[in-house]
C-alpha cells in the first residue's frame, strides 16, 4: 500500500487504490437477485431497458478474466430470442384485445371444445405491445441471472455453501467438470466406430455408441469414487445417535413449516397463523438443523472468498434498487405499469429510476478485478518487481 | 515401526473361483522405495489396493488376515478414514480430479482433512515449489500436458500430509522424459521428506535403479526383498538385468552407471561386425520398390493449433516403422489423418494409390486399419464371439475369419468373456484381430503397449513382426523405448507436428539422449539395442559364464 501511498506517486483521477480480489459470489448474486425483483414488478421498457442498461455496464467494469465470462452477450442474445417468440405467438394466437388493428391475418376454425383460442384474426397494435412488454420484462430477468453468472463463479458459490449442505455441492462441482468428458466421450466413439467400418448415423449405430460411451462413464466415474474416497471425502465427525436424531427431526419439520407456511402466505383464504409465522418457525427449525449437520461434517475451506464490507455494500444495493421499485408500484403505478388500452407513453417516476440508477454503483464500489493501471511509469516498474519474485 | 504390514493376508472377489492373493506377509519400513512387480493378472492392483483401504472397503470380495497401515487396521479404517496416512495416484490423473484448477485441486484432500486455511495456504505453495507446477497454479486441469497433470496429482495426494505414498503405474501414458520428471520427483520425496512410496510400474527399467524393495506378484504369491535378490527369481526381467545375466555380472546392476563400470570387459567380447545382423530389428532385409504408403504435405490443426504441420511419409510394405515423440507431438493426429477418419487440414494419402479419406469407412480400413489408444471404444457386444461374429459381418470376411485371427495372436482367450473384462493384453490382441479381419494394407497402432506386461509385450512384438512379414506395412506410435528397439526397423521422430528425424532405428535410437535403449545406453557408443543383439555379437568364451 505504500508504494501507491499518496505521498509517493501522483495519481490520476479515477485510481483505485483497492488492490483486485474477487467479490464474494453471494454479494453479486443478492445484487442480481434485487434487480430481477425489481425487474419482476414493472412492464415500463424504459425502467426494464434502464435495468438492462446498468447490468450491461456493471459486468463490462467487473467481470473477470475467465472463459465463461464472455458469456454474458449469450444471455442477451437468449432475451432477444425471447421477445421474438412471445411476440410472434401474440400474433398467430392473437385474440381480441384494443382496437387498433394492424393488419388480419387468416383466421383457421377451431372445433368448439376448444373455446376461447383462435389461431389468426385481426392483430391489434395493443397485442403487439403487449406482448413486446411482456418478452422484454422475460429478457431482463435472464439478463439479471446472466450478470450474476458472470460475474460470480459458480464454482467460488458452492465452495461457501454451508456445511451440512458440502457433500451435495462437491457432487455438483463433479457434475460440472464430467459434462464435457462425457461429450469427449461420445467424439472419441464415434471416431472410433468409423475404424470398425460401423455406421456413425441412425438409430441402429446408437447401441454402437452408448454402450462404450456408457461403459466408459462408469468406469470413470469408479475410478473418481474411490479417488475422493481415498482423499478423506465423506468423513464424518463421531456424533452421538441422539444428536443426530434431533437434526433429522429439525430438518424434517423446518422443511414442513416452510411448505405450509408458503401455502398459507399465498392462499388468501388460509388463516393468517398459517402465513408469515409458520414460514418463519419453519425457515428458523432448517436452519438449525443446518447449523446442527453441518457439526457433523469436518472440513475447512482453502482461500475462502471473505465478506467484507464491499460486499455488503454490493448487496445492499441490490436490495433498495429491489424495494425502490416496490414503493413506486405504490405511489405511482402508472408509471410502472404503463396503461396499454387506452394507451399512454411510458414515464419514469424519480423512485424506480433512482433506485435503478443506485444499482450502477457497484461497477465503481466493488473492487476491481484486475490492478488498475493508472499511466505507463507506474506500470513498468510494478511488473518488473513481479517478475523478479517469480 | 513398518509403515505398512500385511499379515496373512488372502483376498478373493465375489464370484472368483481362486483368490486373487493368497496367504500375503509382507512389510514395507518407514522411509522406503517400493516396487511392486507383476504381470498383468497377478494380484499387483489388488495388492495394491489392500494398501490403501480400497480393497475390500470399495471393490468388495473377501480379506482375510490383517492389514496394518500406520498401526490403523484396514478392517475397521475405510479408504476415507486413512486419508490423512496414504495418499494414493492412480494410473490416470485425469479420472481422479475433483477440482478444475491446479490450486484447487491441490487444496481438496486438505479441505477434507479439516486442516487449517493458514496451514493450507502454506502447504499449497510448498507442493507447487516441490513438484515444479508453480506456473501452472491458475491453469484448469484438463489444459495440462499428461507429464504435468501427474504431477498435479502426486501434489495433490501429497498435500494433504500422508507419510505413505501409493502409485499405481505413475508413468504409463507419459512420454519418456515426462516419466523421468514425474520419477525424480518421487525419489526426491522419498530422499528429501523420508516418505514411505510404494510404486506398481510395469517398465521395471524405468523404476528398478531408485528402488530399496521389490515386491514381486505372481499367481497370488509375493516375494518381496531387496530388488536384485528378488530380480533373480522373476522370469521377465528389465533389459539391464538380462544384460547382466547374459554377461554373467553378480549382482546385476539395477542403474545405468552401475552397469556402465561393467561394460569394458564385456564390450571386448563383442564382435561389432555381428551387431547389423543381430537381432530382431536387423533381420528384415531392407525392402526395395515402391512405398506402399505416401503422404504429402499432410496438416492436421484444431482451432489454433497446428498439430501436424506438412508431414511426408513414405513406408514400404513389410517394415515396421516406430513414431515417438513428446507427448503432444502429433503422432495420434497423424495416424488419424493418414486412416482418413480423423480431421485433415490439407496434405494427402496414398495407400496403393488410393487415398482412404476418400472412401467409405468400411473400404478405408481395407487400406489402412487403425487400433486406436483406448482400444475398448470399438468393443460393443456383450461376449468375445459375438464381437468376432459381428467383426466378420462388418469387415465382410468368412465366418471365423476374426476368431481363427484371434487364435492366431493370442490362444485362450475365452469365447463367453465380456470385452470390457479382459485383461489389457487380451482386449488389445481382440481389437487387432477385429481390425485385422478386414485385411488391411497398412496396420496402425497407437500406444499399444499401454498396461502391457514383458510377456504380452514380447508376444506383440511377434504379432507385429509376422504382420510385416506377411506384406503390411506396420506404423506403431509408443513412448516404450524398449519395445520399439525389439520391433523397429525404422523410426520417425515427430516434435511440434513436425517429423525432426527419419530413419534405420538402430541409428536414431542409439544417438538419442532421451530415447535409447538401456542396452544402448549401457553399450554406447556401441550399434546394440537390445539383449539379444548382444547375444549374437557375443564371441563365446571358454570359462562359461555366457549362457547356452
Amino acid at each position: 500500500m505504500t508504494a501507491h501511498g499518496p505521498g509517493r506517486l501522483r495519481q490520476p483521477a479515477g485510481f483505485d487504490p483497492r488492490l483486485p480480489r474477487p467479490l464474494h459470489p453471494g454479494a453479486w448474486w443478492v445484487w442480481a437477485l434485487g434487480l430481477a425483483t425489481a425487474a419482476s414488478r414493472t412492464t415500463s421498457p424504459l425502467l426494464l431497458g434502464l435495468i438492462l442498461g446498468v447490468l450491461i455496464v456493471v459486468v463490462n467494469a467487473r467481470r473477470s478474466d475467465s472463459p465463461w465470462a464472455g458469456l454474458f452477450r449469450i444471455y442477451l442474445v437468449a432475451g432477444l430470442v425471447v421477445i421474438v417468440l412471445r411476440v410472434t405467438l401474440r400474433v398467430v394466437l392473437g385474440g381480441p384485445y384494443g382496437t387498433h388493428v394492424l393488419f388480419t391475418l387468416p383466421e383457421i376454425p377451431l372445433p368448439d371444445w376448444a373455446v376461447g383460442v383462435s389461431i389468426g384474426g385481426p392483430v391489434t397494435a395493443e397485442t403487439l405491445l403487449a406482448a413486446f412488454y411482456d418478452g422484454l420484462r422475460l429478457a431482463t430477468l435472464i439478463a439479471c441471472v446472466g450478470a450474476a453468472n458472470v460475474l460470480a463463479d459458480a464454482r467460488r458459490l458452492l465452495r461457501s455453501v454451508p456445511n451440512a449442505l458440502h457433500e451435495v455441492g462437491s457432487a455438483l462441482v463433479v457434475a460440472l467438470s464430467v459434462a464435457p468428458q462425457l461429450v469427449e466421450s461420445v467424439l472419441r466413439v464415434r471416431r472410433a466406430r468409423r475404424l470398425r467400418g460401423g455406421r456413425v448415423r441412425g438409430v441402429r449405430a446408437i447401441p454402437g455408441l452408448l454402450l462404450p460411451v456408457l461403459a466408459d462413464s462408469l468406469d470413470r466415474s469408479l475410478a473418481l469414487a474411490a479417488a475422493m474416497d481415498a482423499r478423506g471425502y465423506g468423513r464424518v465427525a463421531d456424533v452421538p445417535a441422539r444428536a443426530r436424531h434431533v437434526t433429522g427431526a429439525l430438518m424434517l419439520a423446518g422443511l414442513g413449516g416452510i411448505g405450509v407456511g408458503l401455502y398459507g402466505l399465498l392462499d388468501t383464504s388460509s388463516p393468517a397463523w398459517l402465513g408469515l409465522p409458520l414460514l418463519a418457525a419453519g425457515i428458523a427449525a432448517g436452519a438449525t438443523g443446518l447449523w446442527l449437520g453441518g457439526r457433523r461434517v469436518q472440513r475447512s475451506t482453502y482461500r475462502p472468498d471473505p465478506w467484507q464490507r464491499d460486499e455488503t455494500v454490493v448487496a445492499a444495493i441490490g436490495v433498495v434498487a429491489a424495494i425502490a421499485m416496490w414503493i413506486a408500484g405504490a405511489l405511482s403505478p402508472s408509471a410502472v405499469n404503463p396503461s396499454i388500452v387506452p394507451f399512454t407513453w411510458p414515464t419514469l417516476t424519480p423512485v424506480a429510476t433512482m433506485g435503478i440508477l443506485i444499482a450502477l454503483l457497484p461497477a465503481r464500489l466493488a473492487p476491481p478485478v484486475r490492478v488498475a493501471i493508472a499511466a505507463g511509469s507506474v506500470a513498468r516498474p510494478a511488473r518488473r518487481a513481479r517478475k523478479g519474485e517469480a | 515401526m513398518s509403515a505398512i504390514q500385511v499379515h496373512g493376508a488372502t483376498v478373493t472377489y465375489a464370484g472368483a473361483p481362486h483368490p486373487a492373493l493368497s496367504n500375503v506377509d509382507v512389510a514395507i519400513d518407514q522411509g522406503v522405495l517400493c516396487v511392486v512387480a507383476g504381470a498383468t493378472g497377478s494380484g499387483k492392483s489388488t495388492l495394491l489396493g489392500l494398501m490403501t483401504g480400497n480393497v475390500p472397503h470399495f471393490t468388495g470380495g473377501r480379506l482375510d488376515g490383517r492389514v496394518l497401515i500406520g498401526g490403523r487396521d484396514t478392517r475397521t479404517h475405510p479408504p476415507r478414514e486413512l486419508a490423512d496416512l496414504v495418499g494414493r495416484v492412480g494410473q490416470d490423473p485425469l479420472a481422479g480430479f475433483v477440482a478444475d484448477r491446479v490450486e484447487d485441486e491441490l487444496a481438496y484432500g486438505m479441505e477434507q482433512l479439516a486442516v487449517a486455511p493458514a496451514t493450507m495456504r502454506t502447504r499449497v505453495e510448498h507442493m507447487l515449489d516441490l513438484l515444479g507446477i508453480a506456473d501452472l497454479r491458475d491453469r484448469p486441469l484438463r489444459t495440462l500436458s499428461g507429464g504435468q497433470q501427474q504431477r498435479v496429482a502426486i501434489g495433490a495426494a501429497l498435500a494433504a500430509g500422508p507419510r505413505i505414498l501409493v502409485l499405481d503405474e505413475p508413468s504409463s501414458a507419459l512420454d519418456p522424459t515426462a516419466a523421468e520428471e514425474v520419477l525424480a520427483a518421487i525419489t526426491r520425496l522419498v530422499d528429501d521428506l523420508g516418505l514411505t512410496v510404494v510404486v506398481a510400474e510395469h517398465r521395471l527399467e524405468r523404476v528398478i535403479g531408485y528402488a530399496d524393495q521389490l515386491i514381486y506378484v505372481a499367481g497370488g504369491r509375493v516375494t518381496s526383498g531387496a530388488p536384485d535378490e528378488v530380480l533373480r527369481g522373476m522370469e521377465r526381467v528389465p533389459p539391464i538385468v538380462e544384460l547382466a545375466r547374459l554377461a554373467g555380472w553378480t549382482p546385476a546392476p539395477l542403474t545405468i552407471r552401475e552397469a556402465r563400470r561393467l561394460a569394458p570387459a564385456l564390450l571386448t567380447r563383442l564382435v561389432p561386425a555381428a551387431a547389423a545382423q543381430g537381432g530382431v530389428a536387423a533381420a528384415a532385409p531392407t525392402p526395395q520398390g515402391r512405398p506402399l504408403l505416401t503422404s504429402r504435405g499432410l496438416s492436421v490443426t484444431y482451432r489454433d493449433v497446428v498439430a501436424v504441420r506438412a508431414v511426408d511419409l513414405d513406408i514400404r510394405a513389410g517394415v515396421v516403422v516406430a513414431l515417438m515423440g513428446r507427448n503432444g507431438s502429433g503422432k495420434s493426429s497423424l495416424m488419424w489423418a493418414v486412416q482418413g477418419s480423423g480431421p485433415r487440414r490439407a496434405g494427402s494419402v496414398a495407400v496403393d494409390g488410393v487415398d482412404p479419406a476418400n472412401l467409405d469407412p468400411a473400404a478405408a480400413r481395407r487400406l489402412v486399419g487403425l487400433v486406436p489408444q483406448t482400444p475398448s471404444d470399438l468393443l460393443y457386444r456383450e461376449t468375445v464371439a459375438s464381437e468376432c461374429t459381428q467383426a466378420d459381418h462388418e469387415a465382410g470376411a468368412a465366418a471365423g475369419t476374426c476368431r481363427a485371427l484371434l487364435a492366431n495372436l493370442l490362444p485362450g482367450v475365452d469365447d463367453a468373456q465380456h470385452p470390457r473384462d479382459l485383461s489389457e493384453g487380451q482386449r488389445l490382441a481382440l481389437v487387432l484381430a477385429i481390425q485385422l479381419s478386414a485385411s488391411p494394407r497398412v496396420i496402425m497402432l497407437d500406444e499399444p503397449t499401454r498396461g502391457l506386461d514383458y510377456a504380452a509385450k514380447a508376444r506383440l512384438a511377434v504379432i507385429l513382426r509376422s504382420a510385416a512379414a506377411d506384406g503390411r506395412a506396420v506404423l506403431l506410435a509408443t513412448h516404450d523405448v524398449e519395445f520399439a528397439a525389439s520391433v523397429a526397423d525404422r523410426l520417425i521422430m515427430m516434435a511440434q507436428g513436425e517429423v525432426v528425424a527419419d530413419g534405420p532405428a538402430r541409428d536414431l535410437l542409439t544417438a538419442s539422449p532421451a530415447f535409447a535403449p538401456q542396452v544402448a545406453r549401457i553399450l554406447a557408443p556401441g550399434p546394440w539395442l537390445t539383449v539379444p543383439d548382444v547375444a549374437a555379437a557375443l564371441v563365446p568364451v571358454a570359462s562359461g559364464a555366457v549362457l547356452p
